[in-house]
């Protein structure tokens, strides 16, 4: 069944415009990968810069060329384009970006830096773009399984290092029994409804039985894989620890807007006919994450640890905002997501800056004295921590308030407690991080390098928690805009 | 007569012998790549089942982007694999203890 307007004869260059993102992204790819093998040795540096000019091009195409007004399918129903697909990607570019940006002087001063990690990156970021727009169970595979690939690879980019292969095995084997599961759910769910489509999948209603139920319980398994939520969470702890800083950098940020894309097209959209199907499944893995999170966080001694697992908590708070159900939720966990990517973006980046001499920045005891070593950066992570916190008036406070406001308006006020509580258990953690730099004294005397750019692009990331905290009706608004009032 | 039910519980039961393989082998990564790539295929089964049962040729295709998935997953895995063998001098899963906590 082909819909005449999507039909091979209709197919034009112009009708191609709203995947302007993934096209420039593929051939950037290709350019960037022959540039590097044909450079040599002397020109082998401009690599990096050509990566950051190629991102910077595919976010203004993406911009001029592929902006949608309204929904737009394109390939036969393989594809979709909306506002909010185009704002994900959007925000995707500009954090792989700066993750680039910021990576470059750690991964130099470690002597990893070759053109294959910046190839990586974009390889993930394309994985990313397709899942956003993906319309179709088989886009989905496709999307995910691209991402993922190019994150193994990259977390055993360092190949001298022991753990960092260790986290990518664990990785690998956990992500492709995750891959598994999604394709055992998928064909289980294909063969109960005889279609790939997620347009039609939208309108089957879910009274198909056991089968049905699960379907979808494999197909959750798996999204929470890839998301990190407990009990499928193993993998996380180990690969921020494992992987060079910059590549755990990576995996806490872009992917979460892939992840939260999953959720919005598989889950909210695909089988958004009876929700309450998913929606007992994601309130567990939210209460659990929630729990275990925070609790779990206390007790790590290494920061990328701590970091792994207030990312579960914070993936906790996420599906929280799917637990309601309702555009406000959807809208919380949105917010709640890009609140997470620009303030993790700014505390790995202090992180991979403030990096040990010898090239890795691990136990919390390195950031001892921070305040008197290098006070700018000591105040950027005070920031950044306190925002993550949820302390007003940064933005940190605001994406926790509307999830509970959410919670509330729909009735989960056991959950809306339980959300304030682990919040202030979660106070903790990041508070100690406070009092380490300002209250103890450091051993480490050596002065943290320049990097007068770096430090510029983490001060605007820190000024930008800043000024949303103050200014939160932008964020609220554009998150409004993106999902749709009704 | 070969119904669909017997092609459904056949790969159930591939989809079952791969995780437990995964969970129960404590020896060697290598026999875990080898379930991951059985679990694959279970899908697969299930994929052309339902398409030869529901006449709708999706399945099939479907079937080929697995396929080729597949084998860019496995040689990911190989290489990952050759460099922990490379640092550790063992692929034995009891050895992968060093990251914990």
């Amino acid at each position: 069944m082909i819909n005449p307007a999507l039909n091979e004869s209709t197919l034009t260059l112009a009708s191609l415009a709203p995947a302007i993102t993934e096209i420039a992204l593929a051939t950037g790819i290709c350019a960037v990968l022959m540039f590097d093998v044909f450079a040599g040795r002397t020109w082998r540096y401009l690599t990096h810069g050509l990566t950051l000019v190629v991102l910077a091009i595919c976010a203004w195409l993406t911009l001029s060329v592929g902006a949608v007004a309204t929904r737009t399918v394109l390939f036969d129903g393989l594809y979709v384009a909306d506002k909010l697909g185009v704002f994900l990607k959007l925000a995707a570019l500009m954090a792989t970006a700066l993750c680039l940006f910021y990576s470059q002087h750690y991964l130099d001063r470690r002597r990893i830096h070759g053109g294959e990690y910046d190839i990586l990156a974009m390889t993930a970021l394309l994985g990313i773009s397709v899942l956003i727009s993906a319309n179709n169970l088989l886009t989905v595979y496709l999307g995910v399984e691209l991402l993922s690939l190019s994150l193994y690879a990259l977390v055993a980019f360092d190949r001298d290092s022991g753990i960092a292969a260790e986290a990518a095995i664990k990785y690998f084997v956990l992500g492709a029994i995750a891959s598994g599961a999604l394709l055992y759910g998928m064909s289980m769910l294909y063969g109960l409804t005889g279609t790939l489509s997620l347009d039609k999948l939208a309108l089957v209603s879910a009274s198909h039985g056991a089968g049905f139920v699960i379907a979808v319980a494999f197909i959750v398994v798996a999204v929470a894989f890839k998301f990190g939520a407990v009990p499928f969470h193993m993998w996380v702890p180990d690969v921020y620890h494992g992987a060079p800083s910059s590549v755990a950098l990576l995996i806490a940020t872009a992917p979460k807007l892939a992840s939260f894309a999953l959720v919005m097209r598989l889950l909210v959209y695909g089988l958004g006919a009876d929700p309450v199907l998913w929606v007992q499944m994601l309130t567990a893995l939210a209460v659990l994450s929630l729990l275990l999170g925070n609790i779990l966080a206390i007790a790590q001694t290494n920061i990328r640890r701590m970091l792994a697992y207030s990312a579960i908590a914070n993936v906790g708070f996420i599906l929280l905002g799917f637990v309601t159900a309702d555009t406000a939720g959807y809208r919380a966990a949105l917010s709640y997501t890009l609140v997470y990517v620009l303030t993790t973006l700014g505390s790995f980046g202090v992180l991979l800056l403030a990096a040990r001499s010898d090239g890795e920045a691990d136990e919390l005891d390195d950031f001892k004295g921070l305040g008197t070593r290098d006070p700018l950066l000591a105040l950027l992570m005070l920031g950044l921590m306190l925002s993550t916190a949820g302390v007003p008036p940064l933005v940190g406070f605001w994406a926790k308030l509307w999830i509970i406001q959410a919670l509330l308006h729909t009735h989960h006020l056991g959950l809306a407690i339980l959300a304030v509580l682990v919040s202030v258990i979660g106070a903790y953690y990041y508070l100690r991080v406070i009092w380490y730099m300002y209250f103890d004294a450091g051993r480490e005397q050596t002065p943290i390098p320049r990097q007068a750019g770096t430090r510029l692009a983490l001060g605007l990331n820190t000024l930008a928690v800043l000024a949303l905290g103050l200014l939160p009706n932008v964020l609220l608004s554009l998150c409004e805009r993106l999902i749709g009032a009704p | 007569m070969i119904t669909l039910g017997h092609m459904l519980t056949l790969s159930a039961v591939l989809f079952a012998l791969s995780v437990a393989g995964i969970f129960i082998n404590r020896r060697n990564v290598l026999l875990l790549l080898m379930c991951i790539e059985l679990m694959l295929l279970a899908a697969n089964y299930n994929f052309i089942a339902f398409s030869r049962y529901l006449g709708n040729i999706d399945g099939q295709i479907f079937v080929f982007f697995i396929l080729t998935v597949a084998a860019a997953e496995s040689a990911i895995g190989l290489a990952i694999l050759v460099v922990l063998f490379r640092e550790r001098r063992s692929i034995n899963v009891e050895d992968l203890n060093t990251l914990r906590g």
